[in-house]
C-alpha cells in the first residue's frame, strides 16, 4: 500500500478529529462506498461470509457438545477404548485435531478464494497488488 | 515427616542453579532488548515494532502470550492431580484460537492501528468509545497481571526455597523490575524478541521432557495412564470428567464458554497482530500460533499425567507451591538439579515476558486512546505520546508489583480465569459487532462494553468466590447470591444482547461513509497502514 498519499492515509486513519458524520475526504481518499457498492466485493464479502459463520458454528457446537458430555455424562466418557484410553480422553484429542484441521481448510480457502478477489479489488481500485 | 522433607528437598533442587539459569535467561534477553530497542522513537515502532515482524515470529510470539505461568505449570499440575479436569483446560485454549483466526485476526489488522480502541472507534462517535475501549482495557489487563504476579510469588517459594513473605516480596519487585525495562527500552519490539525467545525454550523443554518420558514408558501412553492412576489417591477416576468439577456442572460449562471466546478477546493478545506488515501475514501468524499450542497442550498431556505416574500426586500436593509443582518435581526426577532449573528459568521467564505484554497493552490504551485521542483529540505530537505511553508502563509497573504482593498465595488458575471471562463480555461482542454488522452504532458499542464489564464484575463480586464459598476472598461474611464462581455463561450472551438492545435505542444511526470506509479496509486492506 504505498500509492495513497500519506497525507490521505492519515485522514482514513484518524476518524477521531471528525464530528459524527464529518468525512475525512483528502483529495487520496480511495471511494470506498463504490468499492463496497461493486459486485466484486459483495462477490468477497459473500465468500468470506459464507466459510467463516458457518464455520465458527461447527466448532462452537461441537466444542460444546463435547464440553456438556464431559459434564454430564461422566459414565459415558469413562468408557475404555483401549488399554486404559477412554471416550473422553480421544474425544478430546479429536478437539484438538479439528482445531489443526479448520485451521489447515481456512488457510487453504483465504489462499485459493479470498487472496485473488482481494487482489482484483485492490487492482480496481488502482492499488498495487502484493 | 521424612515424606515431607524429601519433598521439600527435591522442589528445591539447588536454589544456586536455579538462580544461575535464572540470571542467564534475564542476561541474554535484556542484551536483545537492548540491541534492537535502537530506533523505538516513533508511536509505530514503540506500540506495534512498526509492524516489521514476519507471520512465524508474531506467530511464535502470540502462542508465548498465551503460554503463561498459569496454562505451564498450572495445567500440568491440574492433569496430574484431578487428572481428566486438567486436561479440559488445555483443550478449551487449543480450540479458542479459532475464534481469532476465523473472525479476528486480520480484520482487526487491516482496520486497527495501536489498539483495540482504534476498530472499535472507527466508525463510532470516538471519544467516548475510546474512553470505554480503556476502560475496558486497563481493567482486564489489571486482572490478569495480578494472577502472573500472584503466580510468581508462589514460584519463587516453590523454586528457591524463600518461604518468608519479606523474601517473596523483594523477589517480586526485582521481576516486576526487569518486567519495567523490558516494556520502556524495548517497547513492542523488545517485548515480542522476549517473547519468542520464551515461547521456543518453553516448547523445547516441553517436548523433550515428554518424548524422554513417552520413551520410558515404550511409548505406550496407556502404561504411562496405568502408573498415574497408581500413584494417585483417586485411581482411575482421574481418567474420567468430573474429578474437580464433578459437583457443579453448570459452573463448568460456564467455565468452558470463558476458555473458549476469552483468549481472542485480551487486549494483548489482540494488540499483537498490530506488529505484522498485513492481514496475510496476521492469519499465518494465527496458524503458526494454533500449531505451537497445538504441540505445547498435548505436551502438557504427557508431562501432568507422567509426573503423577513418576513423582505421585502426594509428593506433589505436599511440595512448597502444591499442584503448581508438578512440571518442576518432574523435571528434577527425571534430570536432576540442571533441568529444574532449566524448568525453573523457562516458567520464571514465562512470568516476565507476558506481565511486559501486559503491561505494554495498558500503556498503549492509555497514551493512545486516553491521551492522544481524548485528552488531545487526535493532535498529539506522536514523541510526546510515546513518552505518555513510556511514563503509564512505569505507573502499570508499580501498580503490577504492589498488587502481585498483595495478591501472592491466591489461586492463579481462578484470576486467570476471571480475567478471561471479562474480556469475552466486554471486548467480542463489541469486535464482532462493529466487525459485522452494518447497523451497529455509538449507543450499542457502549452498551455492549460497560454492559458485559460491568455485568461480569458485579456477578463475580457476588459469587461464592468472594464470599460464601469453600475459599472465599473474604471470609466471615456471606453476601453471594449467583451461584456460579464464573460468570461467562451469563455475562457473554449478555454483552450481545445490550450490544443489540443499545443499537436500537440508540437515536442516531451510523454513519454509513465510515461504515462502507471500515468494511472495505477490514476485508480488502485498502487504506491499511502498510
Amino acid at each position: 500500500m504505498t500509492t495513497a498519499s500519506t497525507t490521505g492515509r492519515h485522514a482514513a486513519l484518524e476518524p477521531d478529529q471528525h464530528a459524527f458524520g464529518g468525512r475525512p475526504s483528502g483529495p487520496q481518499r480511495p471511494d470506498f462506498e463504490a468499492i463496497q457498492d461493486s459486485p466484486e466485493f459483495a462477490e468477497l464479502r459473500h465468500r468470506l461470509r459464507r466459510f467463516i459463520f458457518p464455520m465458527t458454528g461447527l466448532f462452537l457446537v461441537w466444542y460444546l457438545t463435547y464440553v456438556l458430555l464431559s459434564a454430564y455424562a461422566h459414565e459415558f466418557m469413562a468408557t475404555q477404548v483401549f488399554g486404559l484410553v477412554n471416550v473422553g480422553l480421544l474425544l478430546g484429542l479429536a478437539q484438538f485435531v479439528s482445531t489443526v484441521l479448520i485451521t489447515l481448510a481456512y488457510n487453504r480457502f483465504a489462499r485459493q478464494r479470498i487472496d485473488p478477489q482481494v487482489a482484483l479489488i485492490r487492482s480496481q481500485a488502482g492499488l498495487e497488488t502484493k | 515427616m521424612s515424606d515431607f522433607l524429601l519433598a521439600d528437598g527435591a522442589a528445591t533442587g539447588n536454589p544456586l542453579v536455579n538462580v544461575s539459569v535464572f540470571i542467564v535467561f534475564a542476561a541474554i534477553t535484556l542484551y536483545i532488548v537492548y540491541r534492537v530497542s535502537s530506533a523505538n522513537a516513533t508511536a509505530s515502532d514503540y506500540y506495534a515494532a512498526g509492524g516489521g515482524f514476519t507471520g512465524a515470529q508474531n506467530g511464535i510470539a502470540l502462542s508465548g502470550d498465551f503460554l503463561s505461568a498459569a496454562s505451564f505449570l498450572g495445567i500440568a499440575g491440574g492433569i496430574a492431580v484431578h487428572g481428566y479436569d486438567g486436561f479440559l483446560y488445555s483443550v478449551g485454549w487449543v480450540v479458542a484460537w479459532l475464534v481469532g483466526l476465523l473472525l479476528i485476526a486480520e480484520m482487526l489488522r487491516n482496520t486497527g492501528r495501536f489498539t483495540i480502541g482504534d476498530v472499535m472507534a472507527y466508525r463510532m462517535r470516538a471519544r467516548p468509545v475510546r474512553a470505554a475501549a480503556a476502560i475496558s482495557t486497563l481493567v482486564i489487563s489489571f486482572f490478569y497481571m495480578l494472577a502472573q504476579m500472584a503466580g510468581a510469588g508462589g514460584l519463587v517459594a516453590l523454586l528457591l526455597g524463600i518461604h518468608d513473605r519479606a523474601g517473596q516480596s523483594l523477589l517480586i519487585v526485582v521481576v516486576g523490575a526487569i518486567m519495567i525495562f523490558y516494556v520502556l527500552v524495548g517497547g513492542m519490539k523488545g517485548t515480542t524478541w522476549v517473547q519468542i525467545i520464551k515461547a521456543v525454550f518453553l516448547l523445547l523443554c516441553c517436548s523433550l521432557i515428554s518424548v524422554f518420558l513417552l520413551g520410558k514408558f515404550g511409548f505406550d501412553f496407556s502404561a504411562i495412564l496405568d502408573r498415574a492412576t497408581q500413584n494417585n489417591k483417586l485411581g482411575t477416576a482421574i481418567l474420567a470428567p468430573g474429578a474437580q468439577y464433578g459437583k457443579n456442572e453448570l459452573d463448568f460449562v460456564s467455565l468452558a464458554l470463558t476458555l473458549v471466546l476469552g483468549i481472542c478477546s485480551l487486549p494483548h493478545v489482540l494488540m499483537r497482530f498490530y506488529t505484522v506488515p498485513d492481514a496475510k501475514q496476521a492469519r499465518r501468524s494465527m496458524v503458526w500460533a494454533i500449531w505451537t499450542v497445538f504441540v505445547f497442550y498435548l505436551c502438557t498431556l504427557v508431562i501432568g499425567y507422567g509426573s503423577a505416574a513418576l513423582v505421585g500426586t502426594d509428593t506433589i500436593l505436599h511440595a512448597p507451591g502444591g499442584e503448581n509443582s508438578a512440571a518442576p518435581l518432574l523435571a528434577f526426577r527425571i534430570g536432576g538439579t540442571v533441568l529444574l532449573g532449566v524448568v525453573s528459568a523457562a516458567a520464571f521467564a514465562t512470568i516476565l515476558a507476558v506481565v511486559a505484554g501486559l503491561t505494554l497493552a495498558s500503556s498503549a490504551s492509555f497514551a493512545h486512546d486516553v491521551y492522544a485521542n481524548i485528552i488531545k483529540r487526535g493532535h498529539a505530537d506522536p514523541r510526546r505520546e510515546v513518552r505518555v505511553a513510556r511514563l503509564t508502563a512505569l505507573v502499570v509497573g508499580f501498580f503490577a508489583i504492589i498488587g502481585g504482593i498483595a495478591a501472592n498465595g491466591q489461586n492463579v488458575a481462578f484470576l486467570v480465569s476471571l480475567a478471561l471471562a471479562l474480556a469475552a463480555s466486554a471486548n467480542l461482542s463489541t469486535i464482532l459487532f462493529s466487525l459485522f454488522w452494518k447497523r451497529f452504532n455509538t449507543t450499542g458499542t457502549l452498551f455492549s462494553i460497560y454492559g458485559g464489564l460491568g455485568a461480569c464484575l458485579l456477578l463475580i463480586i457476588f459469587s461464592p468466590v468472594i464470599s460464601g464459598g469453600p475459599t472465599p476472598l473474604i471470609s466471615g461474611v456471606d453476601f453471594h447470591w449467583f451461584p456460579l464462581s464464573n460468570p461467562g455463561i451469563v455475562s457473554i450472551p449478555f454483552s450481545f444482547l445490550c450490544g443489540i438492545v443499545g443499537t436500537f435505542l440508540g437515536r442516531r444511526k451510523g454513519d454509513p461513509n465510515k461504515q462502507a470506509e471500515m468494511e472495505v479496509r477490514a476485508l480488502t486492506g485498502i487504506g491499511a497502514r502498510s
